[in-house]
C-alpha cells in the first residue's frame, strides 16, 4: 500500500517551472531523506505534494479533502511556528486536530497518543512549560513531538533536524527510523548527508527542479552525482557501523 | 472553567448594578420588581425602556468586541491586532457620519444604524476586494489599514466641509461613542447582526488554535484557511458593524481585553474567544457605570473612558510583556 504516489507531478509558480516530471511512491516502513542543494525544490516537492500549493499531474494525497489528508499526513514546516506561549502540552495536543470531528473534546486515546509523543521525543519533564520560552533545539522537538501525535501513517517534516545538538540530531533520526521500523513513512529533507546517509533507507536527490536519483544511500551517493548535484567531493564508505559520508572538498 | 464563572458572575454583578443604579434614587429592590412584573407607572418605563435596554447593549456591544478582539488576534497571530484593524469600525462610523450629514439620521429613525451597516458592509466589501478571500495575513492587515484610513479621511471631509456646525458637533459626540438614550429599538436592530456574526466566531476555536502553528501547518492538520478567512472577516464585521451602528466607535476593547485574558486560558486562542467575550461585556459594562457615575450631568462618552482606563491599561501590559516575554 503506498503511502504517497507522485505521477508526472510538477509545479509552476508565477510563470516560471519550479519543479518537473516527478514520479515517486513512498511505500510503508521507508524512512526517505530528500536531499538536494538550496533552491532545488525540496520544500515544494513536499508542499505541493501535500496539496498545499497549486500543481500538476497527480499527487495521492493533494487528492484527498483536507480533514482526510490531516489523518493521512502530518507535515512539519520548516519555519518553526508557535505564535502564542502555550504549554508543550497544548503544541503536542495540537497534533489531535485531523482526528477531532467538529467540536468533539480529546479522548483517552488522543491523551494516550499526546503521552506517548512527549515521552518519545524526551519533554516529560517539559510539558508543563511554555513552549515559547524553550530553546531553539527544544522547540523543534516540541515540534516533532507535535507531528507524532497525530499518528499519520505518514510523516513529512522539512529539515527537522536544522539546529539540533549532534545528540538531538541523531536521536531525532533514530526516532524516525523506529518509526519506519514499525511501518510508518516518514519523508524528511535534509542537508546533513552524513545523517542521510547513515539513516534513510532510501535518498530521493532533487537537482534543479527534477528528480536526479532516487534509491538506497549508497546507490545512490556516487561520486559523478555529488559532484554534479552538488559541486563537491566527499569520502564514502561502507563499514559495518554503517554508510559513512564526510564532505571533503568543494569542486571549481 | 473556574475562569468561566468568575466571569459570568462579574457580567451578571454589573449587569444588576448597572440596572438599578441610576440618578432616580430608587432601592435595588424596588427597582428591579419594576422591571420584572411592571407597575404600569413610570419606574417601570424608565427601567424597561432605559436602563434596560442600555445595559443589553453593554453586554451585546462588548462582548462582540471582546470576542471579535480574540478572533482577530488569533487569525492574525498577533496581540496587537483589534477588530478595526480591517476597516469595519471606520467604513461604519463614516456611513453614520455621512447620514448625519445628509439630515438622513434626523429624518428617520433607523437612518443612522442602517448607513452605518451600509458603511460597514462597502468596507468589508472592499478590504475582501484588495486583499482577496486567500492568501497570507499581511495582505489583510495592510488592506484594512489603508480602508481604515481612508474612511477616516472621508470622515474628516465631511466634517471640513459641513456648513452646519450642529451636525459636525453631533458627528464629533457620535465618533466617541455613547450608550445614553438607546432604547429597545436599538437592541432589536444590533442583537441578529451579532448574533449572527457570534455564531460565525464561536465556531473558530480549534481552527484558531492549530494557527498557533503556523498557516502550512495548520492547512495541512485539514484546517481550510480559506474558509477561516471568511468567517474571521464576516463574523467580526457584523458584530463590530452592529455595536458601531447603535453605539458608535468605542475603542481599545477589542485590544485590551484578550490581552489581558490570555495568561489565564493558556494562550490558547479558542479558548480566549469566550473568556473575551465575557470579560469585554464586563469591561463595556464597568465602562457605562463609570460615565453615568463620575458625571452624570456633562455627559461623559463611553468610547473616551474605554479610551482612558484601556491605553494606560495596555501601557502596563505592554511594560509586563517585555518583562516576562508574555
Amino acid at each position: 500500500m503506498t503511502r504517497l504516489a507522485l505521477q508526472d507531478f510538477g509545479v509552476v509558480l508565477r510563470g516560471r517551472s519550479i519543479l518537473q516530471d516527478v514520479s515517486l511512491s513512498v511505500g510503508p516502513g521507508e524512512l526517505v531523506g530528500i536531499i538536494g542543494p538550496n533552491g532545488a525544490g525540496k520544500t515544494t516537492l513536499m508542499r505541493s505534494a501535500l496539496g498545499l500549493i497549486p500543481s500538476s499531474g497527480s499527487s495521492s494525497l493533494a487528492k484527498l479533502d483536507a480533514p482526510a489528508r490531516g489523518r493521512a499526513a502530518a507535515w512539519m514546516p520548516q519555519a518553526r511556528e508557535i505564535a502564542w506561549p502555550v504549554t508543550v502540552e497544548t503544541l503536542v495536543a495540537l497534533g489531535r486536530t485531523p482526528h477531532l470531528a467538529g467540536g468533539a473534546r480529546m479522548t483517552d486515546a488522543d491523551h494516550r497518543a499526546v503521552d506517548a509523543a512527549i515521552a518519545q521525543m524526551d519533554l516529560t519533564e517539559m510539558r508543563a512549560r511554555t513552549a515559547t520560552r524553550l530553546s531553539g533545539g527544544e522547540q523543534a522537538r516540541a515540534l516533532i513531538a507535535r507531528a507524532l501525535a497525530q499518528e499519520t501513517p505518514l510523516l513529512m517534516a522539512d529539515e527537522p533536524i536544522a539546529g539540533l545538538d549532534p545528540a538531538h540530531q541523531i536521536a531525532t533520526m533514530q526516532i524516525f527510523a523506529g518509526l519506519a521500523a514499525g511501518g510508518q513513512s516518514v519523508i524528511v529533507s535534509l542537508h546533513d548527508l552524513g545523517l542521510a546517509a547513515r539513516h534513510c533507507t532510501r535518498l530521493i536527490v532533487i537537482g534543479a527542479g527534477s528528480l536526479r536519483a532516487d534509491g538506497p544511500p549508497e546507490e545512490v551517493l556516487t561520486p559523478a552525482l555529488i559532484r554534479d548535484v552538488f559541486g563537491i567531493t566527499a569520502h564514502v564508505q561502507r563499514t559495518d557501523q554503517g554508510l559513512i559520508f564526510q564532505p571533503l572538498a568543494v569542486l571549481p | 472553567m473556574r475562569l468561566f464563572a468568575i466571569l459570568s458572575a462579574l457580567v451578571a454583578l454589573l449587569f444588576i448594578t448597572a440596572l438599578v443604579v441610576g440618578p432616580a434614587g430608587i432601592t435595588p429592590g424596588t427597582a428591579l420588581r419594576a422591571l420584572i412584573w411592571g407597575d404600569a407607572g413610570p419606574l417601570s418605563l424608565v427601567m424597561r425602556e432605559i436602563r434596560l435596554p442600555r445595559a443589553i447593549l453593554a453586554v451585546l456591544i462588548g462582548a462582540s468586541l471582546g470576542m471579535a478582539g480574540a478572533a482577530m488576534q488569533g487569525y492574525l497571530r498577533n496581540p496587537l491586532a483589534d477588530p478595526g484593524l480591517i476597516g469595519v469600525s471606520g467604513s461604519a462610523a463614516l456611513g453614520a457620519v455621512l447620514a448625519i450629514q445628509t439630515g438622513l439620521a434626523a429624518s428617520f429613525a433607523f437612518g443612522l444604524p442602517i448607513a452605518a451597516l451600509a458603511g460597514a458592509l462597502f468596507g468589508v466589501g472592499l478590504v475582501l476586494a484588495l486583499a482577496g478571500p486567500r492568501g497570507g495575513s499581511l495582505t489583510l492587515i495592510l488592506a484594512g489599514i489603508a480602508i481604515s484610513a481612508l474612511a477616516g479621511a472621508l470622515t474628516s471631509l465631511v466634517l471640513n466641509l459641513s456648513p452646519n456646525p450642529f451636525a459636525a458637533n453631533e458627528i464629533v459626540f457620535w465618533m466617541m461613542g455613547s450608550l445614553s438614550d438607546r432604547s429597545m429599538t436599538h437592541v432589536w436592530i444590533a442583537l441578529p447582526l451579532i448574533a449572527a456574526g457570534s455564531l460565525l466566531l464561536i465556531r473558530l476555536p480549534r481552527a484558531l488554535d492549530a494557527l498557533t502553528l503556523g498557516e502550512d501547518a495548520a492547512a495541512a492538520m485539514g484546517i481550510n484557511l480559506t474558509r477561516l478567512r471568511l468567517m474571521v472577516i464576516f463574523g467580526t464585521a457584523a458584530v463590530v458593524g452592529a455595536g458601531v451602528a447603535v453605539a458608535g466607535a468605542i475603542g481599545f476593547v477589542g485590544l485590551v481585553v484578550p490581552h489581558l485574558l490570555r495568561r489565564y486560558v493558556g494562550a490558547r486562542p479558542g479558548q480566549l474567544l469566550w473568556a473575551s467575550a465575557l470579560g469585554g461585556a464586563a469591561m463595556l459594562l464597568t465602562a457605562d457605570l463609570a460615565v453615568r457615575l463620575i458625571l452624570p450631568a456633562r455627559d461623559l462618552k463611553l468610547g473616551v473612558v474605554t479610551a482612558l482606563v484601556g491605553a494606560p491599561l495596555f501601557l502596563h501590559l505592554i511594560y509586563r510583556t517585555r518583562r516576562e516575554g508574555l
